[in-house]
């Protein structure tokens, strides 16, 4: 094992003679806008949240969603949302908001106590 | 609500593991530390993406070329999962982007190290994305909703970016004196960074206390260090290499090994900007955005003109 020579490559692909001129600028671009994704698994299936992500328009946001979301079969179909479009409950508010059903336990099947004898109910 | 009773009640929630989402009240330093983490997190699969495609040109083989296409698209793509999840604690793409190319951001800084062979390939695979992979499998579980969704899916599919790598080194594992030479010398580069990709000692980090009480990490840096020696120990059992550690031994008190002491002033060095590539992997990124940046505008004036164009025709 000991003459053997393992011929190293060192990081080469990106040369070091590229000084970056602009070390410190701020990004003055304006950005790509942000989107909602969401990917049906399978036909019969709802569409389901998976992400997000920036792209200029809606096409280019279906495209990257391929891209990032179903890289694995993931999907069949894509909806894209602009995030400034959705809209969303408040989370303090979700006592307030959600309580009224707390108390409605007669709207479940199982309040409603029946004899064993009464079949496929 | 005064402050204190926000404190409380968000901590109880934490301790129901109820998870938090976006829009919940949260303390200041839990935003910020997760900002800090998912955005380091996110800077590391990008960068990570460099010494990788180091290598996409010089695959030995077709069949090497199109896992390792796959694998670096991979790592962009859980780039953009945990960016996406940053951005729900209200920081913006372009502020994470600028603080990595300022240096204020950090990356994991085992990226600072240069992939010389093949065979680093596949040590990167199995001993860099195993020891990540411990640290995403316990984030799967993190208190912040967006994280831990992100984490899930980067879980799936990051076990086949293990399973690739020690396969690669099975393979040269039974070839040649030269190819068998080449897998131990990766191995003996990657063993001791991939120890210090845990972090400090829990006797020295700053993070950790804090971090573990609001769940955002559930293990220790050292407790996961201890999984992954445990883990790599058997597992290299099977390549027929060894650990450049004369110091592992199993420990039948503990029923864990036991391992030499981490070189820390190398760590620091390489954390501070000093390791082999720092210089070039900040390099790479800035001339990649900046090079980019024409695209990215062309973009969206392409964008605009094709609304401007459908607006025409509806009206």
């Amino acid at each position: 094992m000991m003459n053997i020579q393992i011929k190293k490559f060192y990081y080469g692909d990106i040369p070091d003679s590229s000084p970056s001129s602009s070390n410190d600028v701020r990004s003055t671009e304006n950005p790509w806008p942000l989107w909602e994704i969401f990917i049906r698994s399978k036909q019969g299936l709802d569409h389901k949240h998976a992400g997000s992500l920036h792209a200029a328009d809606a096409q280019m946001a279906i495209e990257n969603a391929r891209d990032v979301y179903t890289r694995r079969q993931e999907g069949l179909s894509i909806w894209a949302v602009e995030s400034k479009f959705i809209h969303a409950s408040n989370p303090d508010d979700a006592e307030m908001f959600y309580e009224p059903s707390t108390d409605k336990v007669y709207r479940h099947p199982t309040f409603y106590d029946l004899p064993d004898e009464v079949k496929h109910m | 609500m005064s402050l204190h009773d926000l404190e409380k009640l968000f901590q109880e929630k934490i301790d129901k593991e109820i998870k938090i989402e976006p829009k919940d009240w949260m303390p200041d330093a839990y935003r910020k530390t997760n900002l800090r983490q998912i955005s380091q997190h996110a800077h590391s699969e990008i960068v990570g993406m460099l010494p990788e495609g180091n290598w996409i040109s010089r695959a030995p083989s077709l069949k090497r070329k199109a896992i390792l296409i796959a694998k670096v698209q991979d790592e962009a793509g859980h780039g953009l999962y945990l960016y996406s999840a940053a951005e729900t604690l209200g920081t913006s793409r372009e502020q994470m982007i600028d603080d990595l190319h300022s240096g204020k951001a950090k990356y994991s800084s085992i990226f600072n190290y240069p992939t010389l062979t093949w065979a680093d390939m596949g040590a990167v695979g199995w001993l860099v994305d195993g020891a990540a992979i411990l640290n995403q499998v316990m984030l799967c579980r993190t208190s912040y909703g967006p994280y831990a969704r992100a984490m899930v899916r980067i879980c799936k599919e990051e076990s086949f970016h293990q399973r690739q790598g020690f396969e690669t080194l099975l393979v040269l594992s039974k070839g040649t004196d030269e190819q068998k030479a080449m897998c131990q010398d990766a191995i003996n580069r990657w063993w001791w960074p991939s120890l210090m990709m845990f972090g400090p000692k829990d006797s020295e980090s700053t993070n950790s206390d804090q971090s573990i009480k609001w769940k955002i990490k559930r293990k220790t840096n050292d407790e996961l260090r201890q999984q992954f020696v445990d883990m790599i120990v058997e597992q290299v059992k099977l390549l027929g290499m060894t650990l450049p550690d004369p110091e592992l031994k199993w420990n039948e008190d503990r029923k864990h090994y036991d391992f030499g002491e981490i070189n820390w002033d190398e760590f620091w060095n390489v954390v501070k900007g000093n390791g082999p590539c720092n210089k070039q992997r900040l390099e790479a990124r800035k001339k990649a955005h900046e090079e980019g940046e024409w695209v990215r505008a062309a973009a969206l004036a392409f964008a605009e003109k094709r609304k401007n164009k459908l607006n025409t025709k509806a009206a």
